[in-house]
């Protein structure tokens, strides 16, 4: 007999959609409503061949099945050998998850970093250095008459976001809904979110920094040149005007301007054009968080130590400093001695060199399913789905957390990252014991 | 034309997005992901047709994928990889001092190469390995 | 669980009326009990002989947990740097100088011999997180201030007069967020903001809403007397921070003076809590004319028994500020153009932070140090004033012992008149004042006091038996006070005991652990809530990003939940 669950939170991206319907038969998934193409597959591929089921460790260059205490010990023997081990991931798991994976990272004196360090890492030091003004995603439902995409695809990466947050929807001051707003996209190439814009930008390649500077300039009344990283002066001028007009502007940026040209300086720039926007109209900005709980690792990393991601306990106390702190850089320098990944892949995600560091260490894994960092670890540990097999919190893009639903058992003997993790602190310090 | 000087940037697709969890040794993800989108002129230039296997350079390295028109067009000049292992082969790792390698907007040189083969993600990663050391 | 005997101390125990006197306290299984009741061979004994004994502390309004207090922490990582603290022992690490990590707030708030905080500012929607980060500081008892002030809602029943349906609404607003009390923040001005306006005073209407900033806060002080909620509103005034607002205080005062205290537990007598009244207690209508009218604030506090307030006290150095208040923070990125956050939350309210230099030199900033303290020294009775820095906003928590030196030492007052700028004596009358507070009084306003007026004197501030065993033991002689001495004892306890386990020693917290989570469950008539229920969930429906069945806090975010139950079915 098939059972329809409402209200799920979907685990995917930092749209994490609360809306889902998921019918269930035999403690199987069947389908998903209200869901995007993304976090369907997310549902329907929780039970596929590559799901992991038993733990296993390397031996003599083979994976060998063992029990959950054999993989739990010899992660902990790997992580308490170490001098600086590095304890990555996070952002797909729930936020207990993340809260053991501090009080092991204090215990070993490890380094503790997210995917924020190679995403939105440049967004944290630009709002560290000017600040931010932002809102719930509902004040842009309800408020916002001009809308603007800037180097993000939601409709590839979130497909949700427009008609659920912020341009299709009715509001509560825009009760026409699109009709009731203007959509803007910046983007060097013209994608399917382009296409949906009343006014699209098409900036050159790393010109982003002087298309923001511009704006600045053009709503203050300042002459900017003919053209500015290819876009003409009268666009620019005819955007500014648009913008004065409007009554609340929402920005949402990715990483478009993440990862390219002046990085956080350009993050910088866009969030002081924000800022100046005040002077005239109410403006907000978002960053478009890409993983359904990067945003919790964040919160739970700064509450807990201070620090929102890249955070160093080797000297005991949590110490901050993206570049030298932060994943890929102490991956380069070859400092970290073994790894603990925790829902992530980063031999796949990672640049070429940076994972040669990785692939010349040990590395415990823990992971709902084969990936390519699965296949190169020591040890590999499955793990339930949180949002799906465990409940947690999660927060979402605009850090609104929402409790994530367990909807279905784990395969048996899969456990929770929370639990796996905590057996595993339990054995370091354990092992730590043991050598006093 | 030889070889078609670019502007290369990586990031997010619906189909790499769905093919990413779990599904990384099978012919889906080296589908969706060991691909190069590439503006219709481009193609042009280069003289080559959708679906033929192109060699990616940069200064970081050189990749073998596959060519696909795109569907985010216009933008010459411009080519697109999917985040994932192909790509990052010819991303550096070098992070400005704030952590973060440049995924996007880096200078490539494109060929076609009609007689290489794409490597699948496994085989990918295990010649990396072999070129390193492990303890 | 031991039980416990301290010995010989000097009592200060106002709700007991004990003055100094040497009291025997005997604890068992974590509350105070007759001495006959433990068996001293058993017990351990705390030797607190030529020392002070007072009920553990209770900071009325800190700003601890919460969406605003991470983003402090976490757009400030030169604020983390500035106060690091290791893992030693059974403490977790962690950093921050004006915006603390979880665990050290925890710890360094048990140094000073403090035991209950109330978070005051938790928007409904983000109310998780609040909790989530409440369930992360160690040792003390919490509470969470809902946010209502500026709620749709809210706003759509007082404008129609439906106070029954409000009064529905805010009770299962409430349970939803597990909250303890119904919090005000510039009423009607929050939600001006989200379109860059404010409102100008309590006549003022909202854009769309047009309900006032008056309506907003006599309706509220009446819903909260139809549910008898244990603690009065809780508000922060409209125009904070900007000279001549003192007008809007005392306006705000008149607007429950009708309302009568009913709460269905406790002894609370005032309809009003005005939070951090030293930033609403200004004069003339300029930087330039910028002076004290604490005097005027004082004269109506002292004739009316149904205000009571928390000071909000300056101190001069650097801080961080962070409020709901959006224009507020706006206005004074304005004047020191720092690093601000703006944030709006959906339906329900908003806010901001930006980082602060209270600077000696500065004549405002000099000013503002005298008016919280005339607030405390020109009130006569105690009760109706408490000690608070808004943590952070005026200072960080840990600077109380100062205060509390400057209460208890004109001297000490003097002392740092002399560094301030000079124009402080002619623009306030602080120079004036000789009175000195005693250890009784400082026991009134920062522990008893507080237990008052949030309806929670039956078990907390005070030592009799009955009470939770949160007491605290000062290296101080009574007989030999010195500011320097008051300083040092406040800022390290000699034992910090919660619930009747040891805590803190030696000034050093021994022992971790959790406290409990008080959040108050009102219940009205079955068929109002239902009909209530049905505009809120047309509300969901419609304009929430959230669904209505994920909104309410599960009970997973509580483990330590301490309910504090008020059937109300009168109200229909």
């Amino acid at each position: 007999m098939p059972k329809i669950i409402t209200d799920v939170v979907c685990p995917y991206c930092g749209c994490l959609c609360d809306d889902l319907e998921v019918v269930i038969e035999n403690n199987k998934i069947i389908e998903t409503r209200s869901n995007c193409e993304l976090g369907t597959k997310r549902f329907l591929d929780s039970d596929i061949p590559t799901r992991l089921k038993t733990p296993r460790i390397r031996v003599n260059g083979e994976f060998k099945e063992v029990s959950m205490d054999e993989a739990v010990q010899r992660a902990a023997e790997i992580l308490v050998k170490a001098k600086r081990p590095l304890l990555y991931g996070w952002s797909s798991t729930e936020c207990d998850a993340i809260k053991v994976g501090v009080e092991l990272a204090e215990e070993l004196g490890a380094v503790f970093d997210d995917t924020t360090s190679v995403c939105h890492g440049p967004t944290t030091l630009a709002l560290q250095e000017v600040g931010i003004s932002t809102c719930t995603l509902g004040d842009i439902k309800n408020r916002a008459d001009l809308v603007i995409y800037w180097g993000c695809n939601p409709l590839q990466a979130h497909p949700r976001h427009l008609s659920r947050y912020t341009t299709f929807p009715r509001g509560f001051f825009r009760e026409r809904g699109q009709e009731n707003r203007t959509l803007v996209v910046v983007d060097v190439r013209k994608t399917d979110t382009a296409k949906l814009a009343n006014h699209f930008l098409q900036v050159k390649p790393n010109y982003d920094y002087e298309l923001i500077s511009a704006f600045r300039l053009a709503i203050k009344g300042y002459k900017v040149p003919d053209f500015v990283g290819g876009i003409p002066r009268e666009k620019i001028e005819e955007i500014a005007g648009i913008m004065k007009r409007s009554q609340f502007i929402a920005i949402f940026f990715g990483l478009g301007v993440t990862m390219s040209g002046a990085k956080n300086r350009t993050i910088d720039n866009i969030l002081s054009l924000t800022r100046d926007l005040h002077k005239f109209t109410k403006c907000v900005i978002m960053p478009m968080r890409g993983h359904y709980n990067v945003t919790g690792f964040n919160e739970v990393s700064t509450w807990e130590t201070g620090f929102p991601y890249a955070v160093d306990f080797s000297r005991g106390y949590p110490r901050y400093n993206p570049g030298e702190t932060s994943t890929i850089d102490v991956l380069m320098r070859g400092e970290v001695d073994a790894a603990l990944i925790v829902a992530s892949d980063p031999i796949a995600h990672f640049p070429k060199e940076a994972t040669k560091h990785l692939m010349s260490i040990p590395i415990v894994a823990i992971d709902s399913h084969e990936s390519l960092t699965t296949e190169v670890a020591s040890v590999v540990i499955p793990a339930a789905i949180a949002g799906i097999e465990v409940d947690g919190t999660a927060y979402r893009m605009d850090h609104v957390p929402i409790r994530l639903r367990k909807i279905l058992e784990p395969p048996p003997g899969v456990l929770p990252d929370r639990q796996i993790l905590a057996r595993v602190l339990e054995n370091v310090r354990r092992l730590k014991g043991e050598a006093q | 034309m030889d070889t078609l000087k670019v502007i290369l940037i990586t990031g997010r697709t619906i189909s790499q997005g769905t093919t990413r969890e779990g599904k990384k040794k099978l012919r889906e993800y080296l589908e969706s992901t060991a691909i190069c989108e590439f503006d219709p002129e481009d193609l042009g230039k280069l003289g080559i047709k959708e679906g033929e296997i192109v060699r990616i350079k940069t200064n970081d390295g050189t990749v073998v994928v596959r060519a696909k028109l795109s569907t985010q067009t216009p933008h010459p000049g411009i080519v697109f990889i999917p985040l994932g292992p192909w790509a990052n082969e010819v991303i550096g790792s070098d992070t400005d001092s704030i952590g973060m390698p440049s995924f996007k907007s880096t200078p490539a040189e494109i060929e076609a190469a009609p007689h290489e083969t794409i490597l699948d993600a496994l085989t990918l990663i295990r010649g990396r390995q072999a070129t390193c050391q492990k303890s | 669980m031991k039980p416990l005997l301290i010995k010989n101390g000097y009592v200060y125990d106002p709700l007991n009326k004990i003055n100094g006197e040497k009291v025997d306290i005997a604890v068992k299984d974590g509350k105070i009990v007759e001495e006959s009741q433990i068996n001293p061979l058993e017990a351990e004994v705390i030797d607190a002989s030529n020392k002070v004994v007072m009920p553990g502390g209770i900071d009325i309004h800190t700003h601890i947990a919460g969406y605003a207090i991470n983003a402090g922490r976490l757009y400030r990582p030169e604020d983390g740097h500035l106060l690091l603290e290791p893992r030693v022992s059974v403490r977790r690490s962690g950093s921050g100088y004006s915006v603390p990590s979880t665990f050290v707030t925890g710890y360094r708030y048990a140094r000073m011999g403090y035991t209950m905080l109330c978070e005051p500012a938790m928007p409904p929607l983000l109310a998780r997180h609040t909790h989530e980060e409440l369930n992360d500081i160690p040792i003390v008892d919490t509470v969470a201030f809902t946010l209502l002030g500026n709620n749709w809602i809210v706003a759509q029943y007082l404008k129609k007069g439906e106070y029954e349906k409000c009064a529905a609404f805010v009770a299962w607003m409430l349970r939803a967020t597990k909250g303890y009390c119904i919090k005000m923040v510039n009423p009607g001005g929050v939600e001006a903001w989200a379109w860059r306006s404010n409102v100008k005073d309590l006549n003022d209407p909202v854009p769309h809403f047009g309900i006032t900033p008056a309506e907003f806060i006599h309706g509220l002080s009446i819903v909260n007397e139809m549910l008898r909620l244990p603690h009065s509103i809780h508000l922060h005034t409209n125009q904070l921070g900007v000279p001549g607002n003192f007008e809007i205080t005392l306006g705000s005062f008149e607007l429950t003076r009708e309302v009568k205290a009913n709460p269905i537990k406790g002894e609370r007598k005032q309809s009003i809590h005005v939070t951090h009244a030293q930033f609403s207690s200004y004069g003339g209508d300029s930087w330039k004319t910028f002076e004290s009218k604490a005097g005027a604030v004082a004269k109506y506090v002292n004739s009316n028994p149904h205000v009571t307030i928390d000071i909000g006290q300056v101190v001069p150095g650097e801080t961080t500020t962070m409020t709901a208040d959006g224009p507020l923070e706006y206005n004074l990125h304005s004047l020191n153009y720092l690093k601000w956050i703006n944030h709006g939350i959906e339906i329900e309210t908003g806010g901001g932070l930006v980082p602060f230099i209270y600077s000696r030199t500065s004549p405002v900033n000099s000013v503002q140090w005298a008016t919280g303290l005339e607030l405390a020294l020109l009130i006569e009775n105690p009760f109706q004033v408490y000690l608070s820095t808004d943590h952070p906003n005026a200072g960080p928590f840990i600077r109380y012992p100062k205060i509390i030196s400057w209460l208890m030492s004109r001297r000490a007052r003097e002392s740092e008149l002399q560094r301030l700028h000079a124009v402080t004596g002619k623009r306030s009358i602080i120079e004036t004042i000789n009175r000195e507070y005693t250890l009784y009084e400082i026991a009134i306003v920062t522990r008893a006091g507080q237990a008052v007026a949030l309806g929670i004197s039956d078990i907390k501030g005070h030592l009799g038996v009955g009470a939770d065993a949160d007491i605290a033991v000062y290296d101080l002689d009574p007989n030999n006070l010195t500011s320097e001495g008051i300083e040092k004892a406040f800022s390290r306890a000699l034992y910090t005991i919660k619930s009747g386990e040891i805590v803190v020693k030696d000034g050093e917290v021994v022992r971790e652990g959790r406290g409990k989570r008080f959040w108050v469950n009102p219940k009205v008539n079955e068929t109002l809530e239902r009909t209530m229920l049905r505009d809120v969930r047309s509300t969901f429906a419609q304009y929430y990003t959230v669904t209505m069945a994920n909104f309410p806090v599960q009970e997973a975010y509580v483990p330590l939940s301490s309910e504090i139950k008020i059937e109300t079915t009168s109200i229909s």
